[in-house]
Order: structure tokens, then sequence, then C-alpha cells
């Protein structure tokens, strides 16, 4: 099954709090080839504005995409990031 | 007229040539200033141990790393227990004189009240999945953030390096932290 944005990995932050989601995704992307996609699935709502920031800072990646869903009365948070270099 | 006119052609043979080292000489510091931008730098010094204080510079740390930046982190005093394995993991607290604990002055004093406060807080801290000490200087060292350890109070607390998490640098100074923050875009002291 294809994810959204054809993400190449899903990284599963469920449960983990701040600094911890955007510090894996800082590592999980470090793993990717260029011009591919890692998808971030999160319950942390500051997720939403930390990984924003961390990838409009970061030099090589960009963010492609931020979800926002309900899963069984549990918000989560989805992002995807492209890695571009 | 015709020698004046020689003249001029060879000053200017020789003004191209100054003008070719000057532009070589400007990209080679244009490139340099490039890599220092790429390596943008944060130093914090933290001299507080106690359960509350440990978190700011840990996470903020982590996260700098996330970003690119090349991060140390001094530790000195009571900073130093956050980088003491064993006391790392039982870092005190107290509810003397913090009016934002709910427990009264009066009580928080008793014997035995600072484990029970900094045991409280551990509870808390884990039932919100926020990460342990312990985890956040994994993850640090990790990223590449340095941890350093003040050999001064190393010294003055009679601590050694075995003491200390792996990958933790002893031996370093004032001079040392100082030397860091000069070149460093953010100096915090925690």
């Amino acid at each position: 099954m294809s994810t959204k944005h054809d993400a190449a990995e899903t990284l599963d932050v469920q449960g983990e709090n701040c600094p911890m989601p955007v510090v894996k995704t800082k590592g999980a992307t470090d793993d990717l080839q260029p011009d591919e996609v890692l998808e971030v699935l999160a319950t942390d709502p500051g997720s939403m504005s930390d990984i924003k920031g961390w990838a409009d800072t970061t030099a090589g990646v960009e963010l492609v995409d931020q979800i926002e869903s309900d899963q069984d009365g549990e918000d989560i948070y989805k992002h995807y990031v492209r890695k571009t270099e | 007229m015709s020698t004046g006119t020689q003249s001029t052609a060879g000053e200017t043979i020789e003004d191209a040539a100054a003008l070719e080292a000057r532009i070589e000489e400007l990209e080679t510091e244009l490139a340099e200033v490039k890599a220092d931008e790429d390596n943008q730098q944060m130093v914090i010094i933290a001299t507080k141990g106690t359960l509350d204080m440990a978190y700011p510079p840990l996470i903020l740390a982590s996260t700098a790393a996330a970003f690119g930046w090349d991060v140390t982190i001094f530790h000195t005093f009571w900073g130093l227990e956050i980088l003491h394995e064993e006391h790392s993991q039982e870092l005190g607290l107290s509810s003397v004189g913090n009016p934002n604990m709910p427990i009264p002055n009066v009580i928080a004093a008793l014997p035995g009240m600072d484990r029970a406060t900094a045991k409280m807080m551990e509870k808390r801290i884990a039932d919100n999945d926020v990460a342990s000490v312990e985890d956040l200087i994994e993850t640090s060292l990790d990223s590449g953030v340095e941890l350093q350890a003040c050999q001064m109070t190393i010294d003055l607390l009679d601590y050694n390096e075995a003491d200390f998490y792996d990958g933790v640098e002893v031996g370093v100074g004032a001079a040392t932290a100082f030397q860091r923050m000069a070149d460093a875009e953010i100096q915090l002291l925690v």
C-alpha cells in the first residue's frame, strides 16, 4: 500500500514528547536518499509548530505537508518531509 | 606618444593580474564565511543539578543539533550532576522556597520531603511521556552534542572520569568554554 506523498519511510513517534519528534525526524531524514519523503506519525500537538520550524530553518529538507486527523478519538499529526539534497 | 600608450597597456595588464589575485582572495574568504555559516554554534553553561533544571539545557541542545548546529554544554558546579551516571538518575528537587509547588514550606522542610517531591516529579515526567534525563543525554551524545565536564568541579566534588556517561569530555576548563562562546551565535547560562 503506497502512503500519501509516496513516502519512502514512516517514522512513528506517537506517545513521544518534545524534543523527541524533531530529533528523531532529523535522524530519519539523514537516512533518506535525496528527493525521498519521510512520513512522521506523532501525537504531540507541539510537533505541528516544531517540525515546521525545524524544516523551514534546516538546509536539505523541505516540509511537504502536515495533516491533523482524528484516529479512534485521539489526535494524530502526520508530517511529510522531503530530503532535498 | 606611442611609448605612453604602451606603458598604459602594461599597467592595464598588471591591474588585471592584481584584480584576478584580489578576486581569488575574496572567493577564498567567501568560502570560509560560507563554511562558518554552515556550522552555527550554541554553547550552554549548565550550572544547576536539580531535576527541573536538567531539562532545559538537554532539550535545547538536542534540538539545536537536529537543526544542524554544533552544540556544546559546559557543565560546572551542580550542573555536573547531570553528567554523573548514577546521580543523574536520582536528581533532587525541593519544594522549599518554591512558591510554584503546592506544598507549604513548613511541611516541605521535613526530612524526606525533597526525595518525595523529586519522586512525584519523576512520576509526572514518566506519565506525560517526557524523556528521562538519561534518554536525553544519550540522544544528545548520539546527535553530536559535546557534553563537557568542568575539571575544576570534578576535583572539587571528588569525582573521576569513570563516574560520567561514556562520551563525556573531561579535562576542560573555563578557557575552553569561553573560546567556544566567543565563536558561538548563541550562549546561554542555565
